[in-house]
């Protein structure tokens, strides 16, 4: 009744659990996008581009994929045998148990016409297929533990997923080694399938404590030879034609010679009906949870493998690429392979914002395509993360789900940067792609986020720049002062003004003052004067190329584009603090 | 055999494959030997701009894997380059961030010395291999062929740092380029900025210095830019055509990256070299080619 009951329930809330996966697959977005094609477009456009594909010749690329992709995992073979072998173990040994053993009356029943579960073949198939999944569990466990992998880090999700398949697994040995010990359960057998007593049955029980693993409370060896043989003749009319040696089942039988001492005692506390319910309950709860857990990537990750093998970032319907992003956000197993190889890593060890990393990040692009609104501190470290990418695309090449990653990136910070705080990435080398894709975003959406992050690193200094702001020469002011000696070379700079005539930018402007605020010469100059928040507010330091030619010609060796990064560095640090500063002369000590 | 630890940075692999493929056939021709790191991470050039600790961890983190290697490092990006010297000036001085970093890359299990040497290739073909050894290896030479030479910024400033070349009358790329019988022009503001580093920070300024470099160089009459940088590369390529489709009677002039300039000459396939993958057509540079 329990059995049914929560089967049903199982099997219906992960019926239901699938159709809203992919109800959401089709229907929600992953970051920006100038339009939002409705639910109907986007089923219509997967299902032509299914049948598409399949009436085509990619269909042997499709196969080709199935095969060497899902099946024999080549991606992560690439990556690293050991976790290769790991995921095999997992995969097929779990695969194989549930077509074999979960699915047994209805698949291999109807294959096999001997199929009974305790007859060989498929009694140590049981066993190894476990097996298999156990050894891979315990190697997840190793490698997420003690294994020291850089930046690979482990969540709720990925604990829940090696314990929901732990639990199986090992309810499932453990159930089965109780069996083997248990009077109990070889009385009933007895009863149904021999109707023995007396003295036959006594002789049959000798022979299965002495040849079968059963502990008996009342029959203890050395048993009399003709007594074993007789039993044995009764094993051999009355079970064996349903039931393999207990050996066959060599990892439950081993379990079961180790538990002998206490055997008796657990089967009189009923602890073969105990494992049975953990046993099947933790399926049915595995089941029911799939949906929503990391187990999806079991339909996910295939899918995902399988657009990354024919689809064609260029010429696929913007409604696809959506559709298909939504399904790699599912797809991620989190298994950081592409934090391993992320080209800015290290701004992830300087920084220590989890977000920078590739595989950390889609936890919040998750929530975000949900519609789920992250806090302020959440967003700009979310911001900062997807923007502190220097788009090497290391992390696509590498994913072993097929992930575009590259894409979801793109995507993801177009939205955050129209909708979230100022970021002062924006204004270093790493907008280079973003420029290269400006195409993407209108015109007008384009340069809001830059001005954002301008306004951001210049608002509090913009005043100072006012010409007509007196300056009182003989007050000694808080201005800062650079702090490494090679930025102090501005106190040599006698005025000659080279640096501003072979500066490019300077050039391109025929009014560079008003452009650019102060030029390299002017800002050298309030430096010397100890009006580095003045230097600050200059544009000037934002619009540098750093292309050194202010610094390979000043005959005085003013590291000029040296000073112009560190007062950057000044300008970004000071983006959040709210004080006003009057930047008096004399700051300078 | 010269051996390096080849430095591929970002910007290649994804952006200018055929930089890559072009480089190692050229090389591998040459007897150089290129170890891969799969190890390396960015050289930290995107993200100096705004934060030193970052960009300063990601040159030293790799200065240190190469130095472990044992093999001096090759850089195919003039950015990189000097992106990976200024780090190597910086980590000479004493100062409290280089002591930040020394003990980040200690957790790391990564000690740097400063023992490694940071290598252009530029350099290498000139310096090690040589151009009368390179002048061998031609089964072609170019006729009136123009190339306008693009140094790059950080190849060759700030001087002291990056010890390239003169940095106001460089000759190793000029000389390079004439090794393969083109002729190397003069133009007016060769040494200048191509405008990739305010590419997507202010895509104006930005195009306009690309601009007046392409004016320039036309004016000189070259038929072809040669870079040795990807940055420079891009902006002359995808960002000139972003010009060009904006204003389609702006003057034009594709770019050749100096491996596939070399590499035809030596007689490699244009496939390897990945001629046809530049976003500006330069497959007519093949009819500049003369047999030996």
């Amino acid at each position: 009744m329990v059995f049914t009951v929560s089967l049903y329930a199982s099997l219906i809330i992960f019926v239901l659990g699938l159709i809203y996966k992919v109800y959401t697959w089709l229907h929600r977005q992953v970051g920006f996008s100038q339009e939002r094609p409705r639910l109907l477009k986007r089923c219509l456009s997967a299902l032509t581009g299914m049948a598409l594909t399949v009436f085509s010749l990619k269909l042997f690329k499709l196969l080709q994929a199935f095969f060497l992709d899902v099946l024999l995992q080549r991606k992560i073979l690439k990556e690293s045998f050991l976790r290769w072998v790991m995921h095999m173990l997992i995969f097929w040994g779990f695969m194989l148990l549930l077509l074999m053993h979960a699915l047994g009356q209805l698949i291999t029943a109807s294959l096999f016409s001997n199929y009974e579960s305790t007859l060989n073949p498929y009694f140590f198939l049981r066993d190894l297929f476990g097996l298999m999944v156990l050894v891979g569990v315990v190697i997840a466990v190793v490698r997420r533990s003690l294994l020291k992998v850089p930046r690979l880090k482990t969540n709720a999700m990925d604990r829940y997923a090696i314990i929901i398949l732990a639990v199986i697994i090992l309810s499932g040995i453990f159930l089965t080694g109780l069996k083997i010990t248990s009077k109990t359960e070889f009385s009933n057998m007895v009863d149904a399938y021999a109707g023995l007593w007396g003295e036959e049955a006594r002789a049959l029980e000798s022979y299965w404590v002495s040849e079968q693993g059963l502990v008996s409370p009342e029959l203890e060896p050395p048993f009399k030879e003709n007594i074993l043989k007789q039993g044995k003749r009764l094993h051999q009319t009355y079970c064996a034609y349903c039931h393999a040696d207990a050996q066959s089942s060599f990892t439950s039988y081993s379990f079961a010679k180790a538990l002998h001492p206490v055997a008796a005692a657990l089967d009189r506390a009923g602890f073969v009906e105990i494992f049975w319910y953990i046993h099947f309950l933790s399926c049915f709860l595995g089941l029911a949870y799939l949906p929503f857990s990391k187990m999806l990537h079991i339909f996910s990750t295939p899918i995902s493998l399988l657009a990354n093998a024919v689809m064609d970032e260029e010429k696929s319907k913007p409604e696809n690429i959506a559709t298909r992003q939504v399904i790699e956000i599912d797809a991620c197993t989190h298994c950081c392979t592409c934090s391993l190889y992320c080209s800015a890593m290290m701004g992830y060890e300087a920084k220590l914002n989890p977000y920078i990393l590739p595989s950390e990040k889609m936890a919040p692009l998750k929530a975000l395509a949900a519609g789920k609104k992250l806090d302020e501190t959440e967003t700009k470290a979310v911001l900062e993360g997807v923007y502190l990418c220097t788009n090497c695309d290391r992390c696509t090449v590498v994913c072993p789900s097929g992930i575009n990653l590259r894409q979801l990136w793109i995507n993801a910070r177009e939205k955050l940067l129209q909708q979230g705080p100022a970021e002062p990435l924006m204004l270093s080398q790493l907008s280079f792609v973003r420029g290269l894709n400006r195409q993407r975003v209108s015109d007008d959406l384009y340069g809001l986020p830059l001005e954002k992050a301008d306004k951001a690193v210049r608002r509090r200094f913009e005043p100072l720049l006012e010409a007509d702001r007196s300056i009182d020469l003989d007050q000694a002011g808080s201005g800062r002062v650079p702090s490494l000696i090679s930025e102090t070379t501005f106190s040599y700079c006698f005025g000659c003004q080279n640096c501003s005539t072979v500066c490019p930018v300077v050039a391109n402007y025929e009014n560079p003052q008003e452009a650019l605020g102060l030029l390299p010469h002017q800002i050298m100059c309030s430096l010397g004067l100890g009006l580095t928040e003045t230097a600050m507010a200059s544009k000037m330091i934002w619009y540098c190329l750093t292309c050194y030619q202010c610094q390979e010609h000043c005959p005085q060796n003013v590291k000029v584009t040296d000073i112009l990064y560190e007062l950057k560095y000044m300008a970004v640090e000071s983006m959040d603090e709210k004080t006003e500063n009057e930047d008096q002369a004399g700051g300078l000590i | 055999m010269m051996r390096y630890s080849l430095f591929i940075g970002c910007q290649i692999p994804s952006r200018v494959p055929q930089y890559e493929t072009a480089a190692r056939a050229v090389l591998g021709k040459l007897g150089v030997d290129l170890v891969d790191n799969k190890q390396f991470n960015c050289c930290g050039y995107p993200m100096r701009n705004v934060d030193k600790k970052s960009y300063l961890l990601s040159s030293a983190r790799n200065l240190a894997l190469a130095e472990d290697a044992g093999h001096d490092m090759l850089v195919f990006c003039n950015c990189c380059y000097g992106a990976l010297k200024n780090a190597e000036h910086i980590m000479k001085e004493e100062g409290r961030l280089q002591d930040e970093i020394r003990e980040k890359l200690r957790e790391m299990g990564l000690t740097y010395a400063g023992n490694v040497r940071i290598r252009h290739y530029l350099s290498v073909l000139y310096n090690e291999i040589g151009v009368a050894a390179l002048k061998e290896q031609l089964q072609n030479t170019y006729k009136d062929l123009n190339i306008a030479v693009q140094y790059g910024c950080h190849l060759l400033r700030p001087s002291p740092v990056t010890q390239f070349d003169d940095p106001v009358k460089p000759t190793i790329f000029d000389e390079l380029v004439a090794a393969t019988g083109a002729k190397s022009v003069e133009w007016a503001n060769k040494l200048e900025c191509c405008g990739a580093p305010l590419m997507g920070i202010n895509d104006g300024l930005s195009m306009d210095l690309s601009r007046q470099k392409i004016k320039a160089a036309v004016k000189a009459g070259a038929h072809f830019f040669c870079t040795s940088c990807p940055y420079c590369q891009i902006q002359f390529d995808t960002v000139q055509n972003m010009i060009v489709s904006k204003n389609p009677e702006s003057e034009h002039l594709a770019s050749v990256i100096f491996p596939q300039l070399l590499g035809l000459s030596m007689g490699i396939d244009p496939q390897t070299l990945g001629i046809g993958l530049n976003k500006r057509d330069i497959t007519m540079i093949e009819s500049y080619l003369t047999k030996e």
